[in-house]
């Protein structure tokens, strides 16, 4: 069992600071009410003139090296980006390409590999999505897609699912089994033989897609070969766990903000219903529980950006059981709180209590991550 | 500025440590030489016990102090002088006051009490209804105060007392310092749900005390009293012990020694682990910004959600407990400890003075208005007491 305490530093540099104002900017700007709405109503799948302007400003490739065109920098720069952007349901694949597709290959490909694949990623030019779920969104060690060789081709069958962005994303890092074993082989989204179908999915601003691949035929150089693949199957998804326990975080914290504005303004029975302890108290309850979700997320993040694996063993499912569950709860008492209007649908309250579901079940949920914790506690 | 203050820390942290040293050197002793030495509380001035510095290099004093073989339990001992006393006697008394009381309540000669909460006023504090009438030079006090801390000890005790009952409450108050020996003083235990007696009571019984004892002028009791409840919170809220110690560990424990395989109380005991390790990085983070003096809404959400949740886990650990959860292992000691309990100790004993963390140091309920009023900005309710004199707003 671990009870050593590890050595938690949340000191913020100048740099993130400016970091943060910038992407707040930005993504206020672009994220507007009626923009997401636009978006999850389309077809694009996501917003790509606000991932054009995140290209610019150097932020689709934050955590890709100098030397394969991205920004070199950390986790903890990424959770910020994350964060903002969760905090205006920003409909753009910072998860599926910048997180997930970006680790993955970093994890798992070649010098080579990394070098043909990710200046293009870095640039937004392409965009990445990771397929490594069974067709009923199980992970287990066998993925709903086979992989068989044919001369000096990978032949790929099997069906994908929940796929974040999978519809949308220009090159899919697919987790297949073969005789090789576990394999991460990078199919281009336009394959012959792969049909993409959207889920319809209850976060509309999270586009997911099954991915059902018949006889995709891929060149050896598509393997992602530097590493064992299941390695850095693990080192992806834990990324993805903790980017999204920093989006619940801004999510949680934007609903808080928004309905305690709301607490302020709304007058009921002469009063600000914000004056009554019913509503004060429970937002005073959503503060401390959203501000020891933002630590657990940054904790997380930045043991994460310093690779003590170790540690990130624990840091990871904390963040991810206990900023989904806050989420949950800040943007239904967010509902609750704002009473009739909050029901609606001109009102985005849904669309974080949604977001809030549907994340807490992406990626495993609180209860799976507990039970991950508990073996690593030794309970 | 930074350099230059951690230069002369360390210079007289060396000095100190080289001309007493700690392993050898009787506590009290000690004690003495860190106040004269400015290490105290080093934040203060010179000839004060301090050093004027930053309040910050606090810690890396006790650091050294403990690493050299010293004791820093002085802070422990007379926690109401040195963590609440201190920093208001420097605030609003005056220096013949100051010189007087602050070494030897630093060295523990002289233990402290704090006189605040009153059986009918508890989280109402500014209602209290102990009077001070005032005779030539001196204040005749009379009333009852209770959940007191330490005052079986104490040698001093910190006075909140009704100057005037003809205005609003907050604006009738006056803070004295009273000696507890003093005639007319009555200290009694008050046992509680433990069966221990931590608190007392205390009866004042035409207690006289003189002008010159009054802190901060007549009328000002509220804005004193202030200061000594803001130190309070910071101290309670602000302990960052390591990682799974405290009530978790109790859990954690009956869970093995029960050879738990329940999954539901596995995942409950987890939800538990998990959130006391959030709240614990939160103070952490809380430390961080306002060491780096940006502090944020999460400096002050460590005391509401720390009393809650170990009230929650202290329980949860008895239920784990099965049948042994119905016994009270050593039975009810009708005792006064000589320390306050939050101590390691049974948890069975943990659980029941757990009920007590919610209510000490400002309610839940209470730690919720501000929270919601001074963090989130929300609007406060009506308050019925408003401009009315005290004399004439109902009381139970």
């Amino acid at each position: 069992m671990t009870t050593a305490t590890p050595a938690v530093s949340f000191a913020v540099t100048e740099e993130q600071r400016l970091l943060r104002a910038t992407v707040r900017e930005l993504v206020t700007a672009r994220a507007t009410s009626e923009r997401v709405r636009e978006v999850m109503l389309g077809d694009d799948g996501y917003d790509r003139d606000a991932w054009a302007e995140l290209a610019q400003t150097g932020l689709t490739g934050l955590t890709i090296p100098e030397r394969f065109g991205g920004a070199g920098a950390s986790f903890a720069e990424v959770a910020i980006v994350i964060e903002e952007a969760g905090r205006r349901l920003l409909p753009v694949p910072l998860l599926s390409s910048a997180v997930l597709g970006t680790e993955a290959v970093l994890a798992a490909g070649t010098e080579q590999q990394c070098a043909a694949l990710l200046p293009a990623v870095a640039e937004g030019a392409t965009t990445l999505a990771l397929a490594h779920l069974d067709q009923r969104g199980g992970l287990t060690s066998e993925p709903g897609v086979t992989a068989r060789r044919d001369g000096g081709d990978w032949v790929l069958e099997g069906t994908a699912g929940y796929v974040v962005d999978g519809a949308s994303a220009d090159l899919v890092v697919t987790a297949a089994v073969s005789d090789d074993g576990l394999l991460l082989l990078v199919v281009p989204g336009e394959s012959a033989g792969l049909a993409r179908r959207p889920v319809e999915v209850l976060d509309l601003t999270r586009p997911m897609a099954t991915l059902v691949y018949d006889g995709v035929r891929v060149g050896d150089d598509a393997r992602l070969a530097a590493d064992d693949a299941i390695v850095a199957l693990h080192r992806a998804l834990s990324a993805g766990v903790v980017a999204i326990a920093c989006e619940q975080v801004g999510g949680a914290s934007q609903m808080l903000e928004m309905t305690t504005a709301y607490a302020r303004d709304r007058i009921q029975f002469g009063r600000a219903i914000g004056s009554f302890q019913a509503v004060k108290h429970r937002l005073a309850e959503l503060l401390v529980q959203v501000e020891s979700a933002r630590s657990t997320a940054e904790h997380a993040a930045r043991v994460l950006a310093e690779g003590d694996r170790e540690e990130l063993a624990i840091a990871a499912p904390m963040a991810k059981s206990y900023a989904s569950e806050v989420f949950e709860r800040a943007s239904a008492d967010g509902i609750q709180l704002h009473g009739g209007i909050g029901f609606t649908w001109e009102h985005d309250a849904h669309l974080y209590f949604k977001r809030a579901k549907a994340t807490k079940l992406l990626l495993g949920s609180p209860s799976h991550h507990r039970a991950l914790l508990a073996e690593v506690l030794g309970l | 500025m930074t350099m230059d203050e951690r230069t002369l820390v360390t210079e007289r942290i060396d000095k100190l440590l080289a001309s007493h040293p700690p392993a050898t050197t009787p506590e009290r002793e000690f004690w003495g030489a860190q106040f004269d030495h400015g290490l105290a509380w080093v934040q203060h001035p010179e000839d004060f016990g301090g050093c004027g510095v930053s309040p910050r290099w606090q810690a890396e004093v006790d650091r050294r102090i403990v690493e050299a073989g010293g004791s820093v339990r002085n802070r422990y001992l007379n926690v109401l002088g040195i963590g609440m006393g201190a920093g208001t006697l420097m605030a609003h008394a005056d220096e013949q006051r100051q010189r007087r009381m602050l070494r030897p309540m630093f060295t523990c000669e002289e233990i402290w009490c704090q006189l605040f909460s009153e059986p009918g006023a508890g989280s109402d504090l500014a209602a209290l209804s102990t009077t001070a009438v005032k005779e030539g030079d001196t204040w005749i006090v009379n009333g009852q105060k209770v959940w007191t801390t330490l005052a079986h000890l104490a040698t001093w005790g910190l006075l909140v007392a009704r100057t005037d009952p003809d205005v609003p409450k907050h604006a009738g108050l006056t803070y004295f310092v009273v000696d507890m020996q003093a005639d007319g003083v009555d200290v009694r235990p008050l046992y509680q749900i433990t069966g221990e007696a931590e608190f007392n009571e205390v009866y004042f019984d035409d207690v006289r005390i003189n002008d010159d004892m009054r802190v901060g002028e007549v009328g000002q009791g509220w804005a004193v009293a202030m200061t000594t409840l803001m130190n309070e919170r910071v101290a309670i809220g602000s302990n960052v012990a390591p990682r799974g110690s405290g009530a978790i560990a109790h859990a954690l424990e009956a869970w093995r020694q029960h050879g738990g395989d329940d999954p539901v109380a596995r995942d409950q005991l987890l939800r538990y682990w998990v959130e006391a390790e959030a709240q614990r990085l939160t103070t952490i983070r809380a430390g961080e910004a306002r060491k780096s003096g940006t502090p944020g809404p999460e400096g002050s959400t460590g005391k509401l959600h720390w009393a809650d949740l170990n009230k929650a886990i202290t329980a949860f650990t008895i239920d784990l407990l099965g049948a042994e959860g119905m016994t009270y292992p050593g039975g009810y000691e009708f005792t006064r400890p000589d320390e306050t309990a939050n101590r390691a100790e049974s948890p069975h004993k943990a659980f029941l003075r757990a009920r007590a963390n919610s209510i000490e140091g400002g309610t839940s309920e209470i730690m919720k208005n501000i929270l919601g009023e001074r963090v989130l900005g929300l609007p406060g309710e009506p308050r019925v007491d408003k401009n009315v004199p005290w004399r004439e707003v109902p009381r139970s």
